[in-house]
């Protein structure tokens, strides 16, 4: 294996941000380095936007009445946050960001086995936005993102079919982008990189690929089904033209309930990468992490009636999906258990990345078992549609998610740039999105409890407590993520240069230079050891 | 500063009980796994930068302890879970009827004594009230957090739902599924009142008749009762005593003539065709009558025994799934 060394001129070497300049060297680029960045700015921009109208709605509940905007503007706004943040957020986030650059370099290989499906699928993930955005700009959509019919095919008077385009459109890239680590998993190994060596991050990109190439096809479809429904009165799922509203929830959650994998997994594959670097420790369980994301992927995709207890669904039906909600439950505890083990006799660092790692464990083991409250049936016929279901996926996306994403881009960042960030604005901000995310989410578990229903413009005055306490919350996360944005782009022009390996960290990435040249690596890595094998230096390099 | 909802219905404390269990077993669980990484963070940080910890590789003690005991301990949750849902699933035989229709952004509340009241709805304490459901236009949810009940209200079809109020007092009623503009302006109060307090409300107040009269009224004006004869075969099925029996179709099946049945045969007649009758007579009256008024017709062709017998009795029959519902438990049978 080569072993770069901290070379004090690093940014001079030839890398893939200075091979080429101007922006058609961006916009035509094949490097899946340089798409991977396309995708970090464009994402960036769209949960800036999604959380824009997080807080524009954090605002309006404030108090019980509807006095900030009229109703139709308050559903347009959580309609909006919804749609953004899942599909043009949380959905491509890691995968196509962090899983674009580095999927390819963990595994030795120069690029994705498609480099022109890979600059395709960002084109057609930004015309996906557009349209969104276009539905914004022309005045909005109220369905809710999850555009439950007969309300959005046939009484909405938004623009529902140009937002479903827009998510129809993205739906694509992001089959391309499971495509496309499909096989760059499958053939470009580097030699020595067998199955069982492979980061446990790669293996989760590869579950979550598994799930984007299953299911998208079945919500392009029934989305497309609304929109004919909506433009040629073509009765699928209106009762009153002979369709059947259930039917969409069918459809929609078949895609809808693994889509929450395919957020998720992703972040849990980063975990696995901080967890083991801050511990300097080989993982614990290896094959049981790596096993229980496709147990994930799969069992994910049979608990979509979990979302449907109250909707008249087949009592035996309701069982069946309570029961294997459970089951589901258990490889998500098994990778929670597994993490916890690995710092057992460990070196335990407290760099920012690692204080994030913690926070994801905490926080999606709360997302983890409230989601079980939910598949409970005697429980979830009361809180359905309450705020505890709004707490606990933002417990899941948010606390889960979003902490890995920021946890894996402060961790890769010195790789992706050469620059070091600073760390004691770092750890301050992380420390600010734990305690704001808490603030704003847990109180909504009693809301939600106590019966405040989701979606609501006004609400009972009863509950004003704790909606005080989750914009107060919503205010201090917001500035959590907004630090980041701030000393992330300062470090870009006046960071110290990172090195090759500022944490001594295990994995093919971080033998080459920082940032990596165009290629990844100067000749292709022979692979000679597991994964994590932190144990086999006799000492740890740093920088 | 409220932190519990009130618990005013048989099932409520039940619902708690199971919450409650919920929440203490996931509070030791997260006690434990915080707890732990603490420890460890604290006492296996970082004490030289060149330190290297010795590799443990795993256990499958330890994997098949983790996975199997948390998941006996979610199956506990799952049963007892079940075992409240499958308890409450139909109504009990002798609860008493109350019609509601969910529009954007009401609740139209009609009682069989001929009541009716918008965004509220009054019940007797003990004694089992089901709710039947239908929505004029998209899906609502009727949801009453203080009885832990909820059920969407699907276009449609009908739902059922019930409860046995058990303190007296005023509760929220609140749509949970979202259903446009106005959907949180789609609340309204139950008022559970003493069974006494409760006959004297519904003799108050002055009514058009109890809902068996507003529905013969409205077979009249409506021109069914051109067809269907009350006493003698006329061009279509005689009504009298049709409700809850078993009904010969043409094609061979044989349907209970429950509420989802009427309501069909009155917007789609020729869905299923009675034996010995022919297709294409009746005409549809779907988009001529309000989803109120077909309950008023159902709750009329229910009145109508056969002289000598009960009317029929409120099984759970009704909650018949439609075509619709593949997984429905009536589905095959249709």
């Amino acid at each position: 294996m080569s072993t770069a060394l901290a070379d004090p001129q690093l940014t001079e070497q030839p890398n893939y941000l200075n091979s080429e300049y101007g922006w058609k060297s961006w916009l035509f680029t094949k490097d899946h380095k340089r798409i991977a960045i396309l995708y970090l700015i464009s994402i960036t921009v769209m949960f800036m936007i999604g959380g824009i109208f997080a807080l524009l709605i954090r605002l309006e509940l404030l108090t019980p009445e509807g006095d900030m905007v009229n109703s139709d503007t308050y559903n347009k706004f959580f309609t909006m946050h919804g749609v953004v943040m899942v599909f043009f957020f949380l959905i491509p986030s890691i995968p196509a960001t962090l899983g674009n650059f580095f999927v390819p370099m963990m595994i030795g290989a120069k690029d994705l086995a498609f480099p022109r499906i890979n600059l395709l699928s960002w084109y057609i993930y930004i015309a996906g936005a557009a349209f969104a955005l276009a539905a914004i700009v022309m005045g909005g959509v109220d369905t809710g993102w999850t555009f439950y019919t007969p309300f959005s095919s046939t009484y909405s008077n938004t623009f529902v079919i140009t937002a479903a385009v827009g998510v129809f459109i993205a739906g694509f890239s992001s089959i391309l982008t499971g495509l496309n680590f499909i096989v760059t998993i499958h053939k470009m190994r580097a030699p020595g990189m067998t199955w069982g060596r492979l980061p446990l991050f790669v293996w989760a990109n590869y579950a979550t690929s598994l799930i984007q190439v299953l299911g998208t096809p079945v919500v392009a479809i029934t989305l497309a089904l609304v929109a004919l429904e909506r433009a040629f009165h073509i009765g699928i799922f209106d009762p009153a033209i002979g369709g059947d509203p259930i039917l969409f929830q069918h459809m929609f959650w078949f895609y809808s309930h693994p889509a929450v994998y395919i957020m998720i997994l992703p972040g849990m594959g980063v975990i696995s990468e901080l967890v083991t670097c801050f511990s300097r420790k080989g993982i614990f369980g290896y094959s049981f992490i790596a096993g229980s994301s496709l147990g994930i992927a799969i069992i994910g995709f049979l608990v979509w009636g979990h979302h449907m207890f109250v909707t008249g669904m087949s009592m035996y039906a309701s069982l069946y999906f309570s029961f294997l909600t459970m089951l589901v439950a258990v490889p998500s505890a098994i990778k929670v258990f597994n993490w916890t083990a690995t710092m057992f006799r460990g070196s335990i660092s407290y760099d920012t990345p690692m204080l994030y790692a913690f926070g994801f464990i905490g926080l999606f083991t709360i997302g983890g078992l409230t989601g079980l409250f939910l598949g409970t049936l005697g429980i979830d016929v009361h809180v359905t549609d309450t705020y505890f279901v709004v707490a606990h996926f933002h417990y899941v996306m948010v606390g889960g998610m979003v902490l890995a994403y920021m946890g894996g881009v402060h961790f890769w960042w010195p790789k992706m740039t050469g620059k070091l960030y600073p760390e004691g604005w770092a750890k301050f901000s992380a420390l600010l999105v734990f305690a704001g995310f808490n603030a704003t989410f847990f109180p909504q578990f009693i809301a939600g409890y106590l019966g405040q229903p989701r979606r609501y413009h006004a609400y009972a005055p009863e509950f004003q407590v704790y909606n005080v306490m989750s914009t107060a919350g919503a205010t201090i996360l917001g500035l959590g993520y907004l630090i980041p944005l701030i000393y992330l782009t300062w470090s870009l022009r006046y960071g110290k240069p990172a090195g090759n390996n500022p944490w001594g960290a295990k994995g093919l990435e971080w033998e080459t230079t920082s940032p990596p040249p165009t290629y990844n690596f100067e000749k292709t890595p022979i692979v000679t050891e597991e994964a994590y094998a932190y144990s086999h230096q006799k000492e740890i390099e740093v920088g | 500063m409220p932190f519990l909802p009130v618990a005013a219905s048989s099932i409520a404390p039940e619902v708690d009980h199971l919450f409650w269990y919920l929440s203490i077993v996931s509070i030791i669980m997260t006690a434990l796994i915080f707890l732990t990484i603490f420890i460890f963070a604290v006492k296996y940080r970082r004490r030289s930068p060149n330190e290297v910890p010795k590799p443990i590789h795993g256990s499958l003690r330890l994997e098949i302890a983790w996975s199997v005991i948390p998941f006996l301990v979610m199956l506990t949750f799952f049963w007892w879970g079940a075992e409240i849902f499958f308890a409450n699933a139909s109504p009990p035989a002798d609860a008493m009827d109350v019609y509601a229709v969910g529009k954007q952004w009401m609740w139209k509340v009609q009682y069989p004594e001929g009541q009716r009241e918008i965004n509220e709805l009054h019940v007797p304490i003990g004694r089992p009230v089901k709710v039947t459901l239908a929505s004029e236009d998209v899906i609502h949810s009727f949801f009453i957090p203080a009885f832990r009940v909820k059920h969407d209200v699907v276009p449609g079809r009908y739902d059922t739902m019930w409860f046995t109020a058990t303190k007296p007092g005023r509760y929220h009623l609140f749509c949970a599924e979202y259903c446009g503009t106005e959907h949180s302006g789609m609340v309204g109060w139950v008022t559970a009142m003493n069974p006494s307090d409760y006959e004297n409300w519904l003799t108050s107040g002055g009514s058009d008749g109890s809902m068996a009269q507003q529905g013969e009224k409205l077979f009249q004006q409506m021109g069914c009762s051109t067809c269907h004869l009350l006493d003698q075969q006329g061009r279509c099925p005689i009504l009298r005593g049709v409700y809850g029996s078993r009904v010969q179709l043409s094609d061979g099946r044989s349907v209970i003539a429950d509420d989802a049945y009427i309501r069909e045969s009155i917007l789609n007649p020729n869905a299923k065709i009675v034996a010995g009758f022919r297709p294409d007579i009746m005409p549809t009256f779907q988009g001529q009558i309000s989803e109120e008024g077909i309950l008023q017709l159902i709750v009329y062709i229910k009145s109508l025994a056969i002289e000598g017998t009960p009317s029929a009795p409120n099984g759970g029959t009704t909650t018949a799934g439609q075509p619709s519902n593949a997984f429905g438990p009536n589905a095959g049978k249709q």
